[in-house]
């Protein structure tokens, strides 16, 4: 057990224990703040892998601006505890196996992947990762690169239109 | 040296889209459902990564993280305001109550 694996684990269980917090917890800024632990643990995992500027991204942009906005609304709509409904039998019983198998499924698969077997030391690129990204985006992908500046500005107009309280 | 092999941090994503879908199935708020989405995406975001490192080259699945990160941003803008008028429409959070078009 070496340095990178035990932080592997270490990252990984929290990761998941922040998921099925998230998903007990029946209050949503509980959730939330159980989220951003989930967002916190993935940002060490990308370290992991080399990719330091999607983990500053991931700290900056997820569980900074994207769970302070989550947080934001669930103070702003004094969001309280989830109400209990009785969901139908069916759900019930046939939604929870479902959604388990999904997981096996996809678990299953993920370990028959054949890129899998290789190690994050198999292969590692020369050069500055973080200037190869910018030279990726801002050349091969400028074009989708400004698309996304008119869906933020469709979306930033879309928000406005729907939470304004017209009288 | 960082020796961790590939499949770790793909399996790990499985268990977290996994755990997403369960919560977005079951979650009963509109907000943690909401939630759910971003985790997901969050899992898939990892398996970008994770596959970008194994193929080593130019970087194109950071690109796609990057984008990914991008529409999430905008969906959480539009699906809170969303999240706003059904608050002030039905005085409720709870996704039961949304059911206008429901059968």
């Amino acid at each position: 057990m070496t340095l990178p694996i035990i932080l592997f684990f270490v990252f990984a269980a929290i990761a998941v224990i922040g998921a099925l917090m998230m998903i007990f917890f029946r209050e949503p800024i509980h959730s939330a703040l159980a989220l951003i632990l989930v967002m916190v643990a993935l940002a060490v995992l990308y370290l992991l892998l080399g990719a330091e500027f999607i983990a500053a991204v991931q700290i900056i942009v997820y569980a900074g601006a994207v769970m302070v906005l989550f947080v934001f609304v669930i103070m702003l709509l004094n969001a309280g505890e989830e109400e209990r409904t009785n969901i139908s039998k069916l759900a019930h019983y046939v939604g929870w196996p479902l959604g388990i198998f999904l997981t096996v499924e996809l678990v299953y698969w993920m370990l028959r992947a054949p890129i899998g077997a290789r190690a994050t030391t198999a292969t590692i690129a020369p050069g500055d990762p973080t200037r190869d990204l910018s030279m990726l985006l801002f050349r091969s992908y400028l074009f989708p690169f400004e698309i996304t500046s008119i869906l933020i500005l469709i979306a930033l107009i879309g928000a406005l239109v729907l939470a304004k309280r017209d009288s | 040296m960082n020796e961790i092999p590939i499949s770790y941090f793909l399996v790990l994503s499985a268990i977290l889209f996994g755990l997403g879908v369960l919560a977005f199935v079951f979650k009963r708020n509109i907000i943690t459902v909401f939630m759910a989405i971003e985790l997901m995406l969050n899992a898939v975001n990892l398996a970008f990564v994770a596959f970008d490192r194994a193929r080593g080259g130019p970087h194109d699945g950071w690109v796609f993280v990057f984008f990914v990160i991008v529409v999430a941003a905008a969906e959480a803008a539009v699906g809170l305001a969303i999240a706003i008028t059904v608050v002030h429409n039905r005085q409720s959070l709870n996704i039961e109550r949304v059911n206008l078009l429901k059968f």
